[in-house]
């Protein structure tokens, strides 16, 4: 790709990251959560790796990152969950903490909690299956 | 009535490109154009005229919001739907590579 | 409201039919983006933002993705006559069509008018939302708090496809 397309992509994809992490921890409040933050955040890493070529040493250490961030993420999921059977009242997936006040940040006990995980669940996963993809075609031309 | 009407024919376009197609992506296709009217449907169930958006305004408590429910379904099989055709299009390049064609019928005759 | 919505599906058949007719491989792909940005505003109109931000995302993936499985191959359908099985597959989507239509016809005379819905299931969820789970987005509240179970089904399928994408594009020998 020619020096504007790797200088314009450099500077957006910055912006894309935080934008979906804003989406994310806001999730309570305004419209999106964890899947739309999630899926964003993904696109930000996808436009990177289209723009700059793909190097396959580089991307396969990358995918070993990316399975490790989607299987210890859904792994603190589970644990939250089977956390309202252990302490709390013993219900299985209780939303126990501390509700607060409607429209603050800090608010809805367990919820955001749920959303940054779950977001970064989703976005490790979409992430995974693209460079797959990638690393297969890669692979595939030599 | 005839929003529902539209819905259901778009159905149809996606069911009969599934069955008399003979290439694997237009398969692939249909599959997601029948995914999308679905959605479609649900997302139209829960309207209500004159309805807001479902979220509360802690200054304004009171109001007619738009049925949340059909919208959480919707919501997580969007990205089930992405999942799937993913995993779909994993399968078709192995069999580019290793059939040479996308044509079901010359495959079938190849197999082997 | 029901004119627009019916006029962008009318868009989104046109869209389809050139989709599935087309001989050259990546304007059927782009066509199928029609059917996805459609969607998109759909949503808007029948006002769950949502749904939105996530089909618009996932609609750019899902057509990256797909364009890089067409760029290299050879990009066009090869036509040739319809033989004998090609009658009998046209004959059988007839008959479907016909039977789907007939249930259509009987079930959609007992939905409820467009824009005018009952809420008999959503009483109960809008009226106690926001002392029991204490979020301002009903959706939100109703996902991961009333309908835990299913985020916790979908983050399964999700991890389960990331495998079955893994094990079928898996090079063999490669230590």
């Amino acid at each position: 790709m020619t020096v504007i397309v790797k200088k314009t992509t450099q500077l957006i994809a910055g912006m894309v990251f935080m934008y979906g992490i804003y989406v994310i921890i806001h999730g309570h409040l305004t419209p999106g959560g964890g899947f739309a933050g999630g899926v964003i955040l993904a696109g930000s890493f996808i436009l990177l790796i289209l723009a700059f070529g793909s190097d396959f040493v580089k991307l396969m250490k990358e995918e070993t990152g990316s399975t490790l961030y989607e299987n210890l993420a859904i792994l603190i999921v589970l644990l939250l969950a089977l956390s309202g059977l252990l302490l709390g009242t013993r219900i299985f997936f209780m939303n126990w903490m501390p509700k607060g006040t409607l429209g603050q940040l800090v608010s809805a006990g367990m919820l955001p909690l749920y959303n940054i995980f779950v977001g970064i669940e989703v976005a490790a996963s979409i992430l995974t299956i693209f460079l797959a993809l990638v690393i297969f075609k890669e692979e595939m031309k030599e | 009535m005839i929003a529902y009407w539209m819905c259901f024919i778009l159905f149809l376009v996606g069911l009969y490109g599934a069955i008399t197609r003979r290439n694997l992506i237009k398969i692939a296709i249909s599959l997601s154009i029948m995914e999308f009217s679905t959605f479609l449907f649900f997302a139209m169930i829960g309207y209500i005229d004159e309805g807001v958006a479902p979220i509360v305004d802690p200054a304004d408590p009171v109001k007619v919001y738009v049925d949340p429910l059909p919208q959480a379904l919707v919501l997580t099989a969007i990205v089930i739907g992405l999942a799937t055709t993913a995993m779909l299009m994993a399968v078709i390049i192995r069999i580019y590579r290793k059939y040479g064609t996308f044509d079901i019928r010359e495959i079938k005759n190849l197999r082997g | 409201m029901e004119i627009a919505i019916a006029i962008i599906a009318g868009l989104m058949i046109i869209g389809a039919l050139y989709a599935i007719h087309a001989k050259d491989l990546l304007s059927a792909v782009i066509a199928c983006g029609i059917v996805g940005y459609g969607l998109v505003i759909c949503f808007l109109l029948l006002k769950a933002p949502d749904l939105a931000i996530v089909q618009i995302v996932v609609e750019t993936i899902t057509l990256i993705i797909m364009v890089a499985v067409v760029l290299d191959s050879s990009r066009e359908e090869k036509f040739s006559k319809p033989d004998p099985q090609g009658y009998v597959s046209m004959i059988l989507s007839a008959l479907i069509i016909g039977v789907l239509l007939y249930f259509f016809i009987i079930s959609v005379s007992s939905l409820d008018e467009f824009g005018k819905s009952t809420l008999r299931m959503s009483g109960p969820y809008i009226e106690g939302a926001t002392e029991k789970t204490g979020s301002a987005n009903l959706v939100t509240g109703v996902v991961f708090d009333f309908r835990g179970y299913d985020t916790l089904g979908e983050a399964t399928v999700l991890v389960t496809a990331v495998l079955g994408v893994l094990t079928i594009l898996r090079i063999k020998g490669k230590k």
